[in-house]
Formats: C-alpha cells, sequence, structure tokens
C-alpha cells in the first residue's frame, strides 16, 4: 500500500517534483522490499557484483598494507584486514549457495522422464517380457525413468537380501556400496557402452531409451533372482534363467534390431546386449548365492569355513542332507 | 527560500487533519528481534524447547492423523537422534572377526540420508507440492517405530537365539515396518495428485523395508 505522508501545510506540488533528496517521507519508494521482481533481483545481483569487486579491489589493497601493517606491528590494519576478509568470505559463500540454488532449481530438467501413471509401469513391467514380433517397423520404447530406477532399487534390496543369507564377507567395502554399486553400473555402465555400439553401428536409439530399455529388462533379472535366493534348486535357476532371462533379453533384442539397418550391425548389437544380459544374471546368482555343499558346512558348526575339507561322520551328514532337502522342499510348497 | 525549507522539513501532522491508509508490515521484521532474544536465554531452556518440539512430533508419529504439524515446523534434530541412535545399535564388527559383515555406523548413516534424499527427489519430480526439507523431516521422524523394534530386538536377544525369538522379532519388525510405512504415506501421499500416490508409496515402502531387513539379520557379536 502506499502512503503519502504531506505535511501540514506544506506545498504538495515542490514535494512532487523534487526526487529522492526531498524531505517528504514517499512510501511509494520505501515498498519495494519484496525482492520478487526481476528488476529488484537483477539490481541486488548488480549491487552484489559491485559489491564483490569493491571488497576484492579493498582486500588486494589491504593485504599489501596488511602485510606491511605485520611487518611493523601496527593492530589496527590488523583487524580491518580480518573484517575484510570476513566480508568477502560472505558474499563468495552467498555467491556459492545462489550458484547451488540454480542447480537445484535444475532438477526439472528430469521432469518429463517421471510423468508417468501407476497403470503405465505396470504395463510397461509386463511387457518387458513379452518379445514384439514385427522386427521391421521401428517399435516404440517409452523414454521414462521412474520404472528402471525403481527396478534398480528394487534389485538393491534384493541383493542385499541374497548376500546377508548367502553370509558374503566384503573385505574392503561394504554390503551395502557393493550392492548399489552392482546395480547402478550394470544400469549406466551397460547401458552406455550399447548406446555407443548403436553409435557405431548408426542405431536409432537414444540414450534415455536405452536407459528406458535396459531399466526394464532388469524385471526379469529381480524377478529371477528374488525367487532362486530363497529356493536353493540349481536346476530351478536355470530354467528361470533361459525362460525368464532369455525373454526379457528377446524384447531388448527385437527393439534393437528393429531399430538397426543390416546384418552385421544387428548382429554385434543384439549379440553383445544378450551376452551381457545373461551374463549378468548369472554373476548375480553364483557370486552372492549360497553353495549347496556350503549349507552342509554351516549345518555343522559355524567355525568351519565352506572350503576347509573335514573328515565327518557319514550319519551326521546324511542326517544334514535329509534336513536341507526337507526345509527346501517346505519352501517350494510354501511358495506355491 | 529558507523559509519554504524550514516549512518543508516540519513533517508534524496536526490533529484535524485526518490521516488514512493502511500499512503492512512484513512479518520478517519481526525475527531479527527474535533471534536476539533467544540467543540471551539460558542454554536449558533452548534445549528443553527443542526436545519438546521433538518430543510433540514424536507423538504425532506414534499416532498419525491427518495434522500438518510436522510439515509445518518442520525440523531435523529428531531424525538425526533417531538415525544416530539406529547407527549406534546396528554397527558391527570389522569383516576380519569372521562374521557376515555387519553394517558399519556410516554405512547406516548414508543409507538413511541417501535414501531419504532419493525418495524425496522422486516424490518432487512427480509433482509433489511438499518442500525438499518437509520430506526429509517426515521420513526421519517415521523411523521412530523401527528404533523402538530395535531396542525391543536388542532386548529379546540378550536371552537364547533360538527359532522362537526369531519369530517374535519378525512380527515386531514387521509391525513396525508396517507403521512406519503407514505413517509416512499419511502426510506423504497428501502432496500428490490422486492417481499417483502409489508412485510415491513404493519407494517409501522399499526404504523402511531395508532398514527393517538390517533389523531383522542384526546379530550381536559372540
Amino acid at each position: 500500500t502506499k502512503n503519502k505522508l504531506v505535511p501540514a501545510g506544506g506545498n504538495t506540488t515542490t514535494s512532487e517534483k523534487t526526487g529522492s533528496g526531498s524531505a517528504v517521507i514517499d512510501m511509494e519508494n520505501m515498498d519495494d522490499t519484496s525482492g520478487s521482481s526481476f528488476e529488484d533481483m537483477g539490481e541486488m545481483h548488480q549491487r552484489m557484483k559491485e559489491e564483490e569487486e569493491v571488497t576484492a579491489e579493498a582486500a588486494a589493497t589491504e593485504e599489501d598494507n596488511g602485510e606491511y601493517g605485520d611487518f611493523l606491528g601496527m593492530k589496527g590494519l590488523k583487524g580491518q584486514l580480518g573484517r575484510q576478509v570476513a566480508g568477502e568470505v560472505w558474499q563468495a559463500g552467498k555467491q556459492q549457495a545462489s550458484k547451488a540454488f540454480n542447480l537445484y532449481a535444475n532438477i526439472d530438467i528430469l521432469r518429463p522422464y517421471f510423468d508417468v501413471e501407476p497403470n503405465q509401469v505396470r504395463n510397461r513391467l509386463i511387457e518387458s517380457l513379452i518379445p514384439v514380433r514385427m522386427i521391421n517397423f521401428p517399435q516404440k520404447v517409452a523414454g521414462e525413468l521412474y520404472g528402471p530406477m525403481m527396478l534398480v532399487f528394487t534389485m538393491v534390496a534384493i541383493l542385499l537380501h541374497g548376500m546377508k543369507t548367502s553370509g558374503t564377507v566384503i573385505r574392503e567395502g561394504t554390503l551395502m556400496g557393493t550392492a548399489i554399486g552392482t546395480c547402478f553400473g550394470y544400469w549406466m555402465g551397460v547401458s552406455s557402452f550399447i548406446y555407443f555400439l548403436a553409435y557405431l553401428c548408426n542405431a536409432q536409439i537414444t540414450m534415455l531409451q536405452m536407459l528406458s530399455l535396459l531399466g526394464y529388462g532388469l524385471f526379469g533379472h529381480c524377478m529371477v533372482l528374488f525367487i532362486t535366493y530363497n529356493v536353493h534348486f540349481h536346476s530351478l535357476f536355470y530354467i528361470l534363467w533361459l525362460v525368464i532371462g532369455g525373454l526379457s533379453t528377446l524384447r531388448m533384442v527385437a527393439v534393437l534390431i528393429s531399430r538397426t539397418v543390416g546384418q552385421t550391425p544387428r548382429l554385434i548389437l543384439c549379440g553383445t546386449l544378450a551376452a551381457l544380459h545373461m551374463l549378468f544374471l548369472l554373476y548375480l546368482h553364483f557370486a552372492y548365492h549360497k553353495m549347496v555343499e556350503g549349507i552342509l558346512d554351516t549345518l555343522e558348526g559355524p567355525n568351519i569355513p565352506p572350503i576347509q575339507r573335514v573328515a565327518r561322520d557319514v550319519p551326521v551328514v546324511a542326517s544334514a542332507v535329509v534336513n536341507a532337502t526337507i526345509k527346501s522342499i517346505a519352501a517350494v510348497v510354501q511358495s506355491q | 527560500t529558507a523559509c519554504k525549507f524550514a516549512g518543508l522539513s516540519d513533517i508534524s501532522i496536526s490533529e484535524d487533519i485526518p490521516v488514512e491508509g493502511d500499512i503492512s508490515v512484513p512479518v520478517g521484521s519481526q525475527n531479527p528481534d527474535d533471534d536476539f532474544s533467544t540467543l540471551d536465554e539460558p542454554v536449558k531452556d533452548t534445549i528443553l524447547r527443542d526436545l519438546r518440539a521433538v518430543g510433540q512430533k514424536f507423538v504425532h508419529v506414534l499416532y498419525p492423523k491427518k495434522s500438518s504439524a510436522l510439515l509445518k515446523d518442520w525440523d531435523l534434530w529428531g531424525p538425526l537422534l533417531l538415525c544416530v541412535t539406529l547407527a549406534l545399535m546396528l554397527q558391527g564388527g570389522s569383516a576380519d572377526s569372521g562374521e557376515d559383515g555387519r553394517p558399519q555406523f556410516a554405512e547406516v548413516f548414508v543409507i538413511i540420508w541417501f535414501g531419504s534424499v532419493i525418495i524425496t527427489l522422486n516424490s518432487k519430480l512427480l509433482g509433489g507440492t511438499i518442500s525438499f526439507f518437509q520430506s526429509l523431516c517426515v521420513l526421519g521422524y517415521c523411523i521412530l517405530p523401527l528404533t523402538v523394534a530395535m531396542i525391543v530386538c536388542r532386548i529379546i536377544l540378550l536371552g537364547a537365539l533360538s527359532s522362537v525369538s526369531f519369530v517374535v522379532r519378525l512380527i515386531v519388525v514387521t509391525a513396525s515396518f508396517c507403521w512406519s510405512t503407514f505413517a509416512s504415506t499419511a502426510f506423504l501421499a497428501d502432496s500428490q495428485p490422486a492417481n499417483r500416490k502409489a508412485l510415491v508409496v513404493y519407494p517409501v515402502f522399499l526404504f523402511y523395508f531395508v532398514i527393517s531387513w538390517m533389523i531383522l539379520t542384526f546379530s550381536p557379536s559372540p
């Protein structure tokens, strides 16, 4: 709100003509304390820059004077130098904070990639296991990052579960760090590598689409790992590896084929992707999974490491095997 | 000229001229005075006031209703307290001692804060109206049921390490996990558009699941 305090018996016409030097308190000019308009921000920025230049010059001259003063033991200049430096540090800190804020505000760049509905995510998860048949026409790939990110985090959680139950000992590093590093490293690293190969092979796919495709391809991996970390049957794992791993690989391969021209580029691209995807699942299963022989050893005692060979009594081994089989059968029956 | 300026410099208003209008005083100008007054008070008052605020928010978490007390004056003291308590209770020895790797203090700390940041970013990217620190505050405070479960588990583990104790611990941890998830979604889901609540709830579920898993698989050193 604007007010004009008029002095008693004063001359209003002269007060309107005079500028900021008048004695009339003009509330109109005092109103721009909002700081939200662009002109105000520009003004503030300009003032900050000028102040910074002034303090920088002053600090530069002051430093020389300060050293001179130190040499001569003049405490007055030292105090002033300290104040100048503090002022400069404050300015630098303010600028850093505003730069960081602008960087944070740029998170809006990622906003369109998270614009999904729950049923869309569900449909894409199911579609990731269904290979398309039409490879003559470039298949549509959704460029979305919510689903892939959630799948990577789910896989981290499943890996943690597997590492815990298998008693993995991580020497250099932590359990959580290894799980996160493995999953994110695979997603980002293999996506970048395949994108690079696609660039070499002239395939029509963008980095975002590749990230999205590989991310959704991890859905099959999550399912297989979740089942086989709980049900310790090697044959079951191999069947699931071929079926579910194969289906998700076939889907990714079909999409890539539909976007590439020429036999050799298709072969290179899809062969690499298929090999990496299937081998990753194999690695995840065997690296963090308790071997059947290990179960026997740990059932006998907590202090015997699984690799060491110790003479055992046969009845003890037999009863341990029976126990392990009963447990796994019970787990399979329960899961059905 | 002197008398002209003399008249102008007299800004007093005679009583028969009505002065009207509204003056809006910005609220921000009150704060420097407040800061000065809280700087002078004894430390005990400050600590007690903050502890009372934290305790009030604990009560809000334990009985989650649709109140905005957690959101309006957010603070990060409570989450820090809970996080440090949980990490101290969960930390284990080094890997060389032969056990399967129990999480280190720094690991638990980083998981909780990094996870909260990720969930907050996710909810903001999905179009949420909640601010960054408000969301951190809510997620941190909703770890309270899990911390209580950790204390209960440690007490149970003072006894024998049997399958009965495992079942009891499983029940306790599951109950507190559901409580945490429910409490945090009661605060967070309101800030999202209606059809996307599931997209925000899932990472929260995963986050508390990982913490519950760490609590459940905690075994004391022999």
